[in-house]
């Protein structure tokens, strides 16, 4: 292939995947550009165009007669319409049927007779040659143009009050004795799966293997009767973080054995024999030698049930209340998409916060991440 | 506060029971059966003895906890599928015959299928074929990362991104869900996607393809750096173009592994169950079998029966992957 034809091939692929990423990371983006966006503009313009100014129509009243001061023999109640906000109007008017009538700087006159005047900052006046009368403000209709504004408003708000907060740490109390639990239980069960021969080896890997594709869904109904029986039968909850815990583990070990088992089977023979040859036990080998070899397997499969059981929703919705105590963040998330679902200001912070901890987790040890994957996938062909 | 000095307390005194049960049996059982004896023989038939013993204690909390939280339920579900609501009397096939006759069933087990069809091909199709593109260029290992990115993002995670992109403004107004916008830029009617029947299916099927080409990309990226260069080299001699090379040469060393990630990918889809739950709850006819086995679980108080027997079916479904597993694992083993 010579450069000259594979020049346009080359840039065919760049562009291609560029294309690729794009589609791929433009939904996790627009989601965190939303979150960051003031809830009003949020609500009226699409998050691509979060940097040019949004124009919105509004409607402001003005202060009441009672505001009125005397300057120069006239009658003058003044304000602003923007009120702090920044931006420009861009036009006004005084009656809902022609709420861009006027430019800004001209001076409309009213109904009664009295004369408004709004500048392009959004100040306004309405002067009158006698008193005014009556307790409600005149209406303004205007058109005002907003400059691209983001906070943290959102944020603070569904920590504190959509219950975020709470879910979090929620989350985080399920996830990580769910992670470390099985590890332990593993690593004895596939040492021996890799290392210690005994009748009935095979067929309890085969056992494994079956056990990885069990879907979750034949568990379910046996556990809750089970919980509910133990509940009963000791006068305590069915639903607890105790037995979420267990019930993570379970789930978690078919792969955990698998992958460790994998893994330690590579290890060299030589190590083992010559650590038996000098009088150490299978305890001390397994404790001494396989184990801290072993770290990067564990490593991988921590990683990949701390995703699984921070993103469960199913597990934690038949075994684990849903109280403010113990509603994890997936959770909290759909409740939030039927109660709040018009509310995106509410869901996009909501849902950044709970896959936060999985993306860090994520770019920190992707290494692992993809090494766990290679090994944890049953090899065809 | 409270519930994670409870978690903490918790993983401590996991780990030291852990530790107290595998160094205290160990211990145990080097007492009663101590490789000393008062004669040779003596000895080593007490080092067989608890060379024997010793794997089952090294295996015993790791096979309970399997029993009790997944073989006893796989065989207690087929049992309840049989029963009535409650678990309790014997109905035998009924549960299965009125399976048969449920509109929301059909329409579930026509959903799955159709999931099926869709999302392991082009999940499988995309990761190939980003892996291929991304190999021969600079920047390939974070475009990689990039793509991979929403395998970390939990399926109602990743529902709330898709909401927020199928999201339906009425016809005037502006529109601030992305494809409604593009539509409506290339002067078409916005729609509210996830309404439409039988085409939310697919606006659902989005979701999953974008959260798994990442893993069929990583796996298939590094198969594809497996295939021996003396191949593709010996290709190229021959004067074959890039596109025979790829398909030719290079997809056909790696069969194997495109279907362990085809089959890994439909295990997947028949477990979906977040996605449609937090998109449309099985309205709009965009049920299937996961949600629907959630549903009955609690509707009405909970149908222990109907719900154990879709999930047999679910199972059922799993079966032919499982047994192929399992051949190519033990085939693999084998070999150590």
């Amino acid at each position: 292939m010579s450069p000259s034809t594979r020049s346009p091939l080359t840039w065919a692929v760049h562009l291609s995947v560029l294309l690729l990423v794009l589609l791929w990371t433009l939904p996790t983006a627009g989601l965190l550009i939303s979150s960051l966006r003031d809830k009003d503009q949020l609500a009226v313009s699409g998050w691509w165009t979060a940097l040019s100014s949004s124009s919105r129509n509004a409607v402001a009243r003005a202060p009441s007669a009672e505001s009125q001061v005397e300057r120069d023999g006239k009658f003058v109640i003044s304000g602003s319409l923007l009120e702090g906000q920044g931006g420009q109007v861009s036009a006004f008017g005084f009656s809902s049927r022609e709420p861009a009538r006027f430019k800004p700087g001209e001076t409309a006159e009213l109904n009664d007779g009295d004369r408004l005047t709004v500048q392009a900052d959004g100040s306004f006046e309405i002067v009158s040659d006698t008193r005014m009368e009556g307790s409600r403000g005149q209406r303004i209709f205007f058109t005002a143009s907003t400059p691209p504004r983001f906070t943290i408003d959102n944020y603070v708000e569904v920590l504190s009050a959509a219950g975020i907060g709470q879910s979090f740490l929620n989350s985080l109390t399920v996830a990580v004795p769910s992670t470390i639990i099985p590890i332990l239980i593993a690593a004895f069960a596939a040492y021996a799966l890799a290392w210690m021969p005994f009748p009935g080896r095979a067929i309890l890997l085969a056992v494994v293997v079956g056990l990885l594709v069990v879907p979750l869904q034949m568990s379910l109904i046996p556990l809750l009767k089970l919980y509910n029986g133990v509940g009963a039968f000791f006068g305590v909850s069915a639903k607890t973080y105790f037995g979420i815990w267990l019930a993570h583990t379970g789930f978690g070990l078919p792969l955990a054995i698998y992958l460790l088992r994998n893994y330690m089977a590579g290890l060299p023979r030589e190590i083992m024999e010559s650590a038996r040859v000098d009088g150490a036990s299978d305890f001390e080998i397994f404790v001494k030698i396989v184990l801290p070899l072993s770290f990067p397997a564990l490593a991988s499969f921590a990683i990949f049930q701390f995703l699984w059981t921070w993103n469960d929703l199913l597990v934690a919705l038949v075994f684990l209340g849903a109280g403010d105590d113990e509603l994890v963040l997936t959770g909290r998330l759909v409740n939030l998409l039927g109660s709040r679902g018009g509310n995106w200001e509410i869901l996009t912070a909501s849902a950044f916060i709970t896959i936060v901890v999985p993306l860090i987790v994520f770019f920190a040890l992707q290494r692992y991440l993809v090494r766990g994957l290679l090994a944890g996938s049953v090899k065809g062909g | 506060m409270q519930q994670m000095i409870y978690a903490v307390l918790t993983i401590v005194g996991g780990v030291l029971a852990c530790v107290a049960y595998f160094w205290g049996t160990n211990f145990i059982l080097d007492r009663i059966f101590p490789p000393k004896g008062p004669t040779a023989a003596a000895a080593s038939r007490n080092l067989r003895t608890a060379n024997a013993i010793r794997p089952w204690l090294f295996l015993a909390p790791a096979l309970f906890a399997l029993t009790i939280y997944l073989v006893y339920p796989v065989v207690e579900s087929v049992w309840l599928s049989l029963h009535d609501r409650a678990g309790q009397n014997f109905v035998g096939v009924r549960n299965y015959q009125w399976m048969v006759n449920d509109g929301e069933f059909r329409q579930s087990i026509f959903n799955n299928f159709l999931w099926l069809l869709v999302v392991p091909a082009l999940s499988t199709f995309f990761g190939l074929v980003i892996a291929a593109l991304t190999d021969r260029i600079w920047w390939g290992n974070i475009a990689k990362t990039l793509i991979f990115m929403p395998m970390a993002i939990s399926f109602v995670g990743a529902a709330v991104i898709w909401k927020f992109i199928y999201d339906y403004r009425a016809e005037g107004s502006e529109q601030i869900g992305l494809l409604n916008a593009i539509v409506v830029a290339f002067g078409g009617e916005p729609q509210a996607w996830i309404t439409l029947p039988f085409w939310n299916n697919f606006f659902l099927m989005v979701i999953l393809i974008w959260i798994q080409t990442g893993f069929a990309m990583v796996i298939l990226s590094a198969a594809l750096r497996g295939i021996p260069e003396e191949t593709i080299e010996a290709a190229v001699i021959d004067g074959a173009n890039g596109w025979q090379i790829f398909f030719k040469i290079m997809v056909p060393q790696i069969w194997g592994t495109i279907a362990v990630v085809w089959t890994t990918i439909t295990i997947l889809v028949l477990k979906v169950f977040d996605i449609v739950l937090a998109m449309t709850n099985g309205q709009w006819q965009s049920q299937v079998l996961a949600n629907l086995m959630f549903d009955w679980m609690f509707r009405g108080g909970g149908d222990f029966g109907r719900g154990a027997a879709i999930a047999v079916v679910i199972m059922v479904l799993v079966i032919p992957i499982m047994i192929w597993n399992i051949r190519n694992a033990t085939k693999e083993m084998g070999g150590r």
